[in-house]
């Protein structure tokens, strides 16, 4: 290939415990930064649905719990999961971590980048946070921000609460375009001598398409949130048609809300995506490690990302099908997100081909793969159900909605994220994590998610809409309706609560866990191949490494290793293995 | 061995909650059709999952680590793979061509449909019916009034007789096939009745629709279903379902715009502040959470309010007097009422609008 | 976290920071694109501003078209700018030319009038909105006048932006130019530059069309 010339960096090694802890530029750190935070806010959004668990089940129980508060929860919960923990952790904590292990380069392409992306995006957690102390509180216009609600009187948070909520989101995207641009061109431009990019680890793929996919659909984000940042702090009326609030004739008229719809959607569609693809990826990583043979169709498992990818950007609608947009609008986007299904299975079907007639180690990291297929299978059946747009229509707004996105997104790409940390923890830390609380933390969760989330779609099935304070005004609502929810809410409190184990797993491990070499799993990918544990600044020593194989050679036939590490000397023929 | 049971264990948990658990509302409408559609996706997709699922307990059983036996190496299978792409493409065909064909009787309306109108404001439901011409009027948002509180344009000959539903419930004719147009005076709402199966939101600035013929007589609540702020769960609508004579009966003892019009400007003998005050809190939204006859809302009830001790949220007990109202009216956070939500947002009245509402909820004595 | 930084060993003499350039043969990384890792940057990071301008020109194609809107009277301040920017632009592209050559003079001289007239662009649409505000056309007016401030604001603050990177250029230029960098930082300057005028022609065409 063609000699590159590299950006203009001076890479010294860090000196003081600024530069090497607080404003390092070096990528294993900012991805600490970013998971640690990423982790901490996530905390928060699971204490938020904990409280909301408690008035579902437990409707009028809690004096401290109002119809206005609880609209805040379910917006800031909503807000801090899908953006700032799993988008954050996911591009910025994995991406960071693994990109340039697994293709062999020192770092990130652009390192102060880098570096003050991770700090833009704390800042926007801190901006987030701080809404929750202003007069009003934080924003309760639900996750979507729909105008008109999310800027008037009628909505809580709808004065600096909005306000601090649309900034904290520019902020964000700030930082995540910093990330973006990294992610994709280390991908495109950094990796070693022979690592094509078809012989990349999925999980790199899935992080570099998920990274062009959030690239490419934050600015609609950005465009939505600072037109109605202005409806609300210089009265424009880019979404706000003429309108009545608490009696009076406000001065906005022409808007269109749908307007804003459809730009949040182009965003919100996408968005799902750059989470899940990243957890495609690293599943099939996982799995290949802990099952000892090569992923099931590793092109068209590429290929498939790489579809899903594009048709995203291609179904955003099927979240409007009741707005009230152009009926006909609804035969294309039920096609295209019907359409979508068809990759996605086919990845669901390679999973399965690649547990068929291999060896399964039913590790930590093992269980929370096939959670995730099992899991992700169920959210992704439902969303046949809504993406066909007449069936969507009595579903949608229902809590049927709510269980399939919880388990598409929440659940499954959780069940990746803890079987990951568990897996690269012995990289990063140079300990493994206690194996019996692992085991035990994925009994409680795997069990207790189906739990909450099954009997959910039977709620939207009865008819009970989201985003419901109580349903005491209505009495046509059964009985079972309640003591289902009361059920869900103590399975949600006991898994909420059984989170702890994982954390305290990931604390006490990380000081008094059981000492691991440099590849405890035995895998073939090049994280595992640094000459040190954990790896240190510039992750290779003097001499990159150089690649000879796929990142799936288990179990080759003829080889005197069940593992041919990517940086392994070739093999000649029929003579066993040479030296790494 | 404890997954395989697990997974085992988790299919056989859903499959029964399926079949034991309460399901769909029971339809009273002619959309069976999407009934169809859902049932054949449920029963699809219920299989695809427990096969998945049972075939994964299955390899976790029989592919075991075990000693001395290796995975095999079979990186892929084109063949397979193609077989497997096709046969989910017949899949998704066999969802979508049904679910398609529904949805173009949807985006269809019949013709001879009854049009009502639906408005929804935070947070209550008023209905429209176009009268003998079956017109509806035009309508603005800066005509609506309290004498005009659907905004309907005095100059236009199509509105005099829109018949006029102020109130939370509209009746409709068994058997005959209604077209609900939606406009929201606010925020985005939502008209769903589960019953119905079919919802569609309500935008301002915008009409929408939906179509649907019940077919089951009987009462429905209908729901708000797009988040619309503090009172969203407390937005609820009736819908009666009767015989074509009872609901014709129904239209006729309705109130029409032209008549409301006269009657505005005629002195029926109240005072007029008192007047005003009604007027005002209809105007200002206060009765989409406070009542007048006596059943606690978001708010408490203004029936027998004034001169009541009232149990306040902090232990305390307040007597019911003009200052009490003045400051809940211009302070709602000072002091809550016990067991209701401190959801109110404040208020910034004149003096002559403040007294004229104070007076309405002192005339509301509860002596009636 | 001190497990994770370990001090790592002495490198090669001739090792050349993050990407491992230098460090002998087979040992070079693999690029999809035969550019430099700054350039690929760029393009990319062009390619996500041209995503946020077309949205922002999608909605106000579509509001256009709703029968309320009021077009803005445009300033003749705003040909003059434009003017501005396209000699900004030339100036960059020659300072680059120049570079290449080494001709330091010419790369001041460019890069000097690069950063001015670029300035005087900014400064010119700031005084564009001053004078449609004097004439009573302010922000929330009409969404004609929102969109107007709201694009020109995006654009203005690319801009700015791009003058902040000028001015660590023009600092290092003070000192010893390293002539092997230098070019290649001068030609993202101006890839940067022509992308902002091709922007601006884009959105002054569509204004002054409708």
């Amino acid at each position: 290939m063609a000699q590159v010339a590299h950006a203009d960096v001076d890479h010294h090694e860090p000196q003081s415990f600024w530069t090497k802890y607080v404003f390092s530029q070096d990528h294993k750190v900012i991805a600490i930064q970013y998971a640690l935070t990423a982790i901490l806010i996530g905390l928060v959004g699971l204490v938020l649905s904990g409280l909301m668990r408690l008035q579902l089940g437990f409707p009028g129980g809690f004096d401290f719990i109002q119809n206005g508060n609880y609209y805040q929860f379910i917006t800031m919960h909503g807000m801090i999961m899908v953006v700032y923990l799993l988008t954050a952790l996911f591009l910025g904590g994995f991406g960071n971590y693994l990109i340039p292990l697994m293709i062999g380069a020192r770092d990130m392409a652009f390192p102060l980048v880098n570096m003050l992306s991770v700090w833009f995006y704390i800042l926007s957690v801190l901006v987030l946070v701080a809404s929750f102390f202003v007069p009003g509180g934080p924003t309760g216009a639900g996750w979507t921000l729909y105008p008109p609600q999310a800027i008037t009187a009628g909505t809580p948070g709808a004065g600096l609460g909005i306000v601090l909520m649309l900034t904290s989101l520019v902020i964000f995207i700030a930082a995540a375009t910093m990330g973006g641009l990294n992610y994709i061109t280390t991908v495109l431009q950094l990796r070693a001598k022979g690592m094509t990019l078809m012989r990349m680890p999925l999980s790199v793929w899935g992080i570099f398409v998920g990274s062009v996919l959030a690239l490419l659909a934050f600015s609609a984000l950005f465009v939505g949130g600072v037109m109605l940042l202005l409806d609300k702090v210089v009265g424009s009326s880019f979404f706000m048609p003429a309108m009545i609030s608490m009696g009076t004739q406000l001065a906005y008229e022409g808007g269109s809300p749908i307007l804003f719809e459809h730009l949040f959607w182009y965003f919100g569609h996408p968005e799902v995506y750059i989470v899940a693809l990243p957890a495609f990826g690293i599943v099939s990583d996982l799995m290949c490690a802990h099952c000892r043979k090569p992923i099931f169709g590793y092109r068209t498992m590429v290929w498939a990302i790489l579809a899903i990818g594009v048709i995203s950007f291609l179904v955003w609608a099927h979240h409007m099908f009741v707005s009230g947009m152009n009926p006909y609008f609804g035969f294309f986007f039920a096609t295209t997100t019907l359409i979508i299904a068809i990759p996605t299975a086919i990845k669901v079907y390679n999973w399965l081909l690649t547990l068929w007639r291999s060896s399964i180690r039913l590790t930590v990291p093992m269980l929370f793969s096939i959670g995730f297929v099992s899991t992700f299978l169920v959210g992704g059946l439902t969303g046949l159900y809504l993406g066909n747009v007449v069936v969507d229509i009595p579903l949608s707004d229902t809590y049927f909605v709510i269980a399939h996105f919880h388990l598409v997104m929440g659940v499954s790409t959780l069940m990746v994220l803890f079987g990951a940390i568990y897996h690269w923890f012995p990289k990063v830390t140079g300990r493994m994590m206690n194996d019996v609380l692992g085991k035990l933390h994925f009994w409680i969760t795997f069990l207790g998610v189906y739990a909450i989330f099954f009997p959910m779609h039977y709620l939207g099935f009865m008819g009970l809409p989201r985003r419901y304070f109580n349903y005491d005004a209505f009495t046509s609502i059964p009985d079972s309706a309640q003591a289902i929810n009361t059920f869900i809410t103590v399975a949600a409190l006991t898994v909420g609560v059984a989170q702890l184990l994982y954390l305290f797993n990931m604390a006490w491990s990380y000081f008094k866990g059981k000492k691991a070499n440099g590849n405890p799993w035995q895998a073939t990918t090049l994280e595992w191949q640094t000459p040190d544990t954990p790896p240190v600044h510039g992750n290779w020593g003097a001499t990159l490494p150089q690649v000879h194989r796929w990142a799936y050679d288990y179990s080759v036939p003829g080889a005197k290793q069940d593992y041919l590490p990517q940086n392994m000397e070739p093999v000649p023929a029929g003579t066993g293995n040479g030296k790494p | 061995m404890l997954l395989a049971i697990g997974l085992v264990v988790v299919v056989i948990g859903t499959v029964l909650f399926n079949f034991l658990s309460p399901s769909f509302t029971p339809l009273a409408s002619n959309w069976g059709q999407i009934d169809f559609t859902l049932n054949l996706t449920i029963a699809m997709t219920g299989i695809v999952f427990v096969v998945i699922n049972l075939l994964m307990a299955y390899f976790v059983l029989r592919y075991r680590q075990q000693p001395g036996k290796k995975a095999a190496f079979e990186p892929e299978n084109k063949k397979l793979e193609l077989w497997l792409i096709g046969v989910t493409a017949i899949g998704v065909v066999v969802l979508l061509a049904p679910g398609l064909f529904v949805y173009s009787e949807f985006v269809n309306t019949p013709k001879d449909a009854l049009v009502v109108e639906a408005v929804a404001q935070q947070w209550q439901w008023s209905f429209r019916l176009p009268g003998q011409d079956g017109e509806f009027g035009k309508t603005s948002i800066s005509l609506i009034n309290f004498q005009n509180p659907f905004g309907i344009d005095p100059e236009d000959p199509n509105g005099q007789d829109d018949v006029l539903v102020p109130g939370n419930e509209i009746h409709l004719p068994l058997n005959r096939p209604v077209k609900v147009l939606l406009r929201s005076k606010d925020v985005l709402h939502d008209f769903y009745v589960p019953e119905f199966r079919v919802k569609m939101d309500a935008i301002p600035g915008a009409i929408s629709s939906l179509w649907f013929t019940p077919t089951k007589a009987g009462t429905y609540e209908l729901a708000c279903a797009e988040y619309c702020g503090l009172g969203h769960h407390t937005m609820r609508g009736v819908v009666v379902v009767e015989a074509q004579q009872t609901f014709q009966d129904w239209v006729a003892a309705q109130a029409i715009f032209s008549e409301e019009v006269a009657e505005a400007g005629t002195n029926t003998g109240q005072d007029p502040v008192v007047v005003l005050g009604q007027q005002l809190a209809q105007t200002k939204g206060c009765l989409g959470c406070h009542t007048t006859d006596g059943t606690p809302s978001v708010g408490p009830s203004w029936k027998g309010l004034f001169g009541k001790q009232e149990s306040l949220s902090d232990g305390t007990t307040v007597a019911v007097d003009e200052a009490y109202l003045a400051e809940s009216i211009a302070d709602p956070s000072a002091k809550v009422v016990e067991n209701f939500p401190p959801a109110m947002p404040p208020y910034t009245l004149n003096e002559e609008d403040l007294e004229a509402i104070i007076a309405y909820i002192k005339s509301l004595t509860g002596n009636d | 976290m001190s497990t994770l930084l370990k001090s790592s060993p002495p490198m090669d003499a001739g090792h050349n920071g993050a990407n491992g350039r230098g460090n002998g043969p087979g040992n070079t990384p693999e690029g999809v694109f035969p550019l430099p890792t700054a350039k690929l940057g760029l393009w990319i990071f062009l390619a996500v501003v041209t995503v946020l301008f077309s949205a922002l020109i999608s909605a106000y194609v579509v509001r256009m078209g709703l029968s309320d809107w009021v077009a803005l009277p445009e300033p003749a301040l705003l040909w003059v700018n434009t003017g501005f920017l396209i000699l900004s632009s030339v100036a960059f592209q020659w300072a680059f030319v120049a570079a290449k050559k080494e001709r330091r003079d010419h790369v001041q001289r460019g890069l000097w009038g690069g950063g001015v007239f670029g300035t005087l662009f900014v400064l010119g649409q700031i005084l564009a909105w001053q004078q449609l505000n004097a004439a009573g056309h302010f922000l929330a007016v009409n969404p004609a006048n929102t969109f107007f401030y709201l694009i020109t604001a995006l654009h203005g603050l690319h801009m700015l932006g791009g003058l902040v990177a000028w001015v660590g250029t023009t600092l290092k230029m003070r000192q010893k130019p390293h002539w092997d960098r230098l070019p290649l930082t001068l030609e993202v300057c101006a890839i940067y530059w022509h992308f902002l005028l091709f922007v601006w022609l884009i959105l002054f065409g569509l204004m002054w069309l409708t």
